[in-house]
């Protein structure tokens, strides 16, 4: 991580350094100050244990101490050619992500749109009270739709007391829908957030413009509102999708057998199954297809504009 | 949404027919208005009902309700291990929300202030760890462990959650440092100031408060933190990871729950005693 002196010494204004910089004290001993520490942390806990996985990916088995040279082997990556199961299940889990973001991201805008532009004065605290249930335990949060869904839940005595079903229902709990139900409720307030700051960086006067120039509020709506909003709307999709597509603990949770996903077969290879090789391969394919999506992303909504001044 | 008088010209035919705008502004208003409400009913059902376990008589999660106790409330203070587990998430929330609040304002500094060839670099590794999967960023911490032969326990926890907590300092302060202007430390440093002098004189107070928000949102993704703990822990279980091992019991989920409610009062009181004070000052 090497600074070139002029560029690290410049000012960012431009303005004229003051002499007594380069001294003890200056601005370079504070610069690799705060930087070891944490490039120091990032190396060790970060970059080293996903390398490692990498590394660990290509040897036959556990046994014997992990940090002495084994012949590397590509077995694993040539199962994973050959068994389909697991591919699939990855793109059954992208599917799962995909449709969870979308409609999260579909029911918070409205949500988004009446706090970042209506609600005046009381936004914070609205916006507050929507965070509130989430000061629960996230796993109570799922719990909560083992009770909502369950075959003596809220929805099955509401259906069996007004008459609408004869027996309960249990096709709601311990699968895909189950999972993603809990998953878009989990979702939405932290999808709105991102829609927010977008909508409040429109212009009023982008939107007097369109009215001046005869727009009705719905033709302002959709030919300039929305289109502006759409770097919030994409980053809340993401915010939503890169997440959920490695999530195990919900699947663990209300999935039932039907209702697993990816992060749950490497969870069961780093766990009971104990073949931590395999995981780390299986780990090792979701993590490129991960980064490839939040590259894509970070292209998509353009990141430096929310970043540099 | 301001509804400014038009400033079209004064030009008879134009202002008599003034765009439309107010009546169908109020109405969406109203709509959306509903909207909020419905939507924030919806997410407050669920978790009021779990709620109710915790004054309910009977140990099944099912309706009707057989009676009200408040017994499961003392149950809690009568079960050291779940006690216990609290105790472990307090400590590991508050030494790794420390720990990344110090890393973290120092990236937002280092990006913010410096201009160096990896300082992109160095923003996006920060902030990895939001992208990679807790199940393999879970993992990948566990072959690192047993490859130096260091033991799972709080700490190893601990480690992981400053890494999950830092992406969320980083991006709290680098949204204070952007907004704030980098004259006033050349000023204090054309006044006799040295760097390191100018940044705790100027620089840290004017963000302390986002400092102690950042704190905070690390130490809350910490406390409730489940899917990288469940593989790092060692004997000692954090609060998420016992109240895991509990739910298969349907006779102590009520324990549990009142647990929770009890949580949440404390996080409550916590908010109104910080924002008591933030007015105070």
């Amino acid at each position: 991580m090497a600074a070139s002196g002029a560029a690290l010494d410049k000012p960012r204004s431009g303005r004229r350094r003051p002499p007594r910089d380069g001294v003890v004290g200056g601005r370079r001993g504070t610069f690799w100050a705060m930087l070891l520490p944490v490039v120091g942390f990032l190396a060790i806990f970060l970059v080293l244990p996903l390398v490692m996985m990498a590394a660990l990916s290509t040897r036959l088995d556990l046994r014997g101490p992990l940090l002495e040279p084994w012949a590397p082997t590509l077995e694993h990556y040539i199962s994973l050619a050959e068994t389909p199961i697991y591919l699939r299940l990855l793109l059954t889990s992208a599917g799962i992500a995909a449709l969870v973001a979308a409609l999260t991201t579909i029911l918070a805008y409205p949500l988004a749109y009446f706090l970042g532009l209506r609600a005046g004065r009381r936004a914070a605290v609205l916006l507050i009270l929507l965070l509130v249930p989430f000061w629960t335990s996230y796993l109570l949060r799922v719990m909560a739709w083992k009770l909502m869904l369950g075959e003596e839940g809220v929805i099955n005595s509401v259906l069996l007391t007004t008459g609408a079903i004869g027996e309960p229902l249990s096709a709601l709990l311990y699968n895909r829908f189950a999972v993603s139900v809990t998953l878009v409720y989990v979702w939405i307030p932290f999808a709105a957030l991102p829609i927010i700051a977008a909508l409040q960086r429109v212009d009023p006067a982008v939107l007097d413009a369109a009215a001046d120039l005869y727009a009705s509020p719905a033709q302002q709506f959709r030919r300039v509102t929305l289109p502006l909003s759409l770097p919030g709307v994409i980053a809340a999709f993401f915010l939503v999708f890169i997440p959920t597509v490695g999530e195990y603990v919900t699947p663990l949770m209300v999935g039932g057998t039907s209702g697993t996903m990816y992060g749950n077969i490497i969870q069961d290879f780093f766990t009971k199954a104990a073949n931590w090789p395999f995981g780390s391969m299986l780990s090792v394919i979701m993590l490129v297809a991960t980064l490839a999506v939040a590259i894509l992303a970070l292209r998509a909504v353009d990141i430096r504009r929310f970043v540099e001044p | 949404m301001s509804v400014r008088p038009g400033n079209a010209p004064a030009m008879g035919p134009l202002t008599a027919a003034a765009p439309p705008r107010g009546s169908h502004f109020g109405r969406t208003s109203r709509w959306l208005w509903a909207y909020y409400w419905l939507l924030l009913a919806l997410l407050f059902l669920p978790i009021a009902l779990l709620m109710l376990f915790a004054v309910n008589a009977n140990t099944t999660l099912a309706f009707p309700l057989r009676g009200l106790t408040l017994d499961w409330f003392a149950k809690v203070l009568s079960t050291p291990a779940l006690l216990r587990s609290a105790g472990n998430s307090l400590l590991v929330a508050a030494g790794s929300s420390i720990v990344a609040t110090l890393l973290g304002t120092g990236v937002a500094i280092l990006f913010v202030r410096f201009r160096f060839r990896a300082r992109w670099l160095l923003l996006g590794l920060s902030v990895l760890p939001l992208i990679v999967p807790f199940v393999v960023l879970a993992g990948a911490l566990l072959v690192l462990f047993r490859a130096f032969d260091i033991d799972r326990s709080l700490l190893t926890v601990g480690v992981a959650h400053v890494m999950i907590g830092l992406p969320f300092v980083v991006l709290i302060m680098l949204a204070r440092l952007i907004g704030f202007d980098a004259q006033v430390e050349e000023a204090a440093m054309d006044l006799g100031a040295t760097y390191p002098a100018a940044l705790r004189l100027v620089v840290l107070p004017a963000i302390a408060p986002a400092m102690i928000a950042a704190g905070l949102t690390a130490f809350t993704v910490s406390f409730d933190e489940f899917a990288l703990a469940l593989f790092l822990v060692g004997r000692e279980p954090t609060f998420p990871v016992y109240l895991f091992g509990q739910l298969r019991f349907t006779t102590t989920l009520p324990v549990m729950i009142a647990m929770a409610v009890l949580l949440m009062a404390a996080t409550l009181a916590l908010l109104i005693v910080a924002e008591r004070v933030r007015r105070a000052r």
